[in-house]
């Protein structure tokens, strides 16, 4: 897949060009790192400015992060319980965090003016690369949530409630990570090209309001990774009587 | 821009996996454990130290309401009492005060009936005195009368 075939006056689209850096033998996506590396240096130094004078009267900064922090609190206990959700917490809320920042900054940032040699610089969540490690380090997480907190009594939850269920819960395993890197990865890159065959068509005025459905998309999707991640986790975790 | 990395960019596409899934894996993980470490453990500190000052603060503030609404009625009940005791103690001093109005009253009828009496009494011997006295000097003076008729005849 190359550039549409469009002579592109005010945006150009680039569809499935990387700017690659050769180590060796692999090669890895520099744009996806130059954007995640931007972006996760500033989501730290936002935490670093917040929480480097906190107190109990909540002054500024620290009464967003105490916001995020909340936020993340209920949605990972109320997915994964009261019992474990502390262990997984900052595992859930680095996945919001992350994803969130990441899908904001590929649509607020216009990381069009800078020129890459080829390639384009956007949400690095727009790379099937990032979603999939995104969602097999779930899998990971929720196979090891299952077994520490269960020992191999977790394969219960296989034939839960009835031995029926066994391959639908194997090919589960399966479909999980697939459907969060594809929902995560799908819904971004389709804002990206909205937003860019629209600017292309018309370039006034009429992107606008897909520009905010996207940032709205990108929180949503942010939650959903987030909300689905910690489900799963509880799943593994939940025990049945 | 890093140029100096490029080598080759013709392919590539949607769907192009390489060494990038894995390094993106383990900078999440990365960030995991800085988040964890500058993010969720201090902010989480602060929030639930703070959740447990207005829990405690909160019981406290319950334990001493409820103190107050004690000391309240027992206030009251006091007041209640205090009340009473006065209206005791007024109505007895009324009762006092009435009864030796009563007795006064009395004595003082009593003492003015009997020196009226007296006074009558003395009014009575000393007219029935004076009425023997004229009665007496009357005799006198008619004997007195007789005897100087008689005498001249």
């Amino acid at each position: 897949m190359g550039s549409l075939p469009f002579v592109f006056p005010f945006a150009e689209l680039e569809v499935g060009q990387h700017l690659y850096w050769q180590f060796g033998n692999i090669r890895i996506h520099g744009q996806v790192f130059m954007t995640s590396w931007l972006l996760i240096g500033a989501l730290l130094a936002l935490v670093v400015i917040g929480t480097k004078k906190m107190e109990r009267d909540p002054k500024g900064v620290q009464n967003l992060l105490e916001f995020l922090w909340d936020y993340i609190r209920d949605l990972a206990r109320t997915q994964i319980g009261e019992k474990v959700y502390r262990d997984w917490m900052p595992f859930i809320g680095t996945l919001f965090l992350f994803i969130f920042v990441s899908n904001w900054g590929g649509a607020l940032v216009p990381w069009k003016l800078i020129e890459l040699p080829s390639g384009e610089l956007g949400a690095p969540t727009a790379d099937i690369n990032t979603t999939v490690a995104l969602a097999l380090l779930v899998s990971l997480s929720y196979f090891y949530a299952g077994l520490s907190n269960k020992g191999l009594r977790y394969f219960e939850y296989y034939v839960h409630p009835t031995p029926i269920m066994l391959p639908f819960k194997i090919v589960e395993d399966f479909t999980k990570p697939l459907s969060l890197s594809f929902r995560l990865f799908g819904n971004i890159l389709a804002d990206e090209l909205v937003v860019a065959v629209l600017v292309f068509l018309v370039p006034l005025v009429l992107p606008v309001p897909v520009m905010f459905l996207g940032l709205f998309t990108s929180a949503i999707q942010a939650l959903i990774f987030a909300t689905l991640a910690a489900y799963y986790i509880g799943e593994a975790v939940e025990e049945h009587h | 821009m890093p140029t100096l990395f490029l080598f080759g960019a013709s392919e590539g596409g949607l769907f192009d996996f390489d060494a990038t899934l894995p390094l993106m894996a383990v900078q999440v993980v990365l960030l995991t454990f800085i988040l964890n470490a500058l993010f969720f453990k201090p902010v989480g500190q602060v929030v639930e130290e703070r959740e447990d000052y207005v829990n405690t603060s909160r019981a406290e503030a319950k334990k001493k309401i409820a103190e107050v609404k004690r000391l309240e009625t027992e206030l009251k009940d006091q007041l209640k009492e205090a009340r009473l005791e006065a209206q005791k103690v007024i109505l007895e001093a009324e009762q006092d005060s009435e009864n030796l109005y009563k007795e006064a009253l009395a004595l003082a009828t009593s003492e003015a009936n009997a020196s009226r009496e007296k006074a009558r009494r003395e009014i009575d011997s000393q007219r029935d005195e004076a009425l023997n006295q004229l009665k007496s000097e009357a005799d006198n003076l008619g004997d007195l009368i007789i005897e100087r008729l008689l005498a001249k005849k």
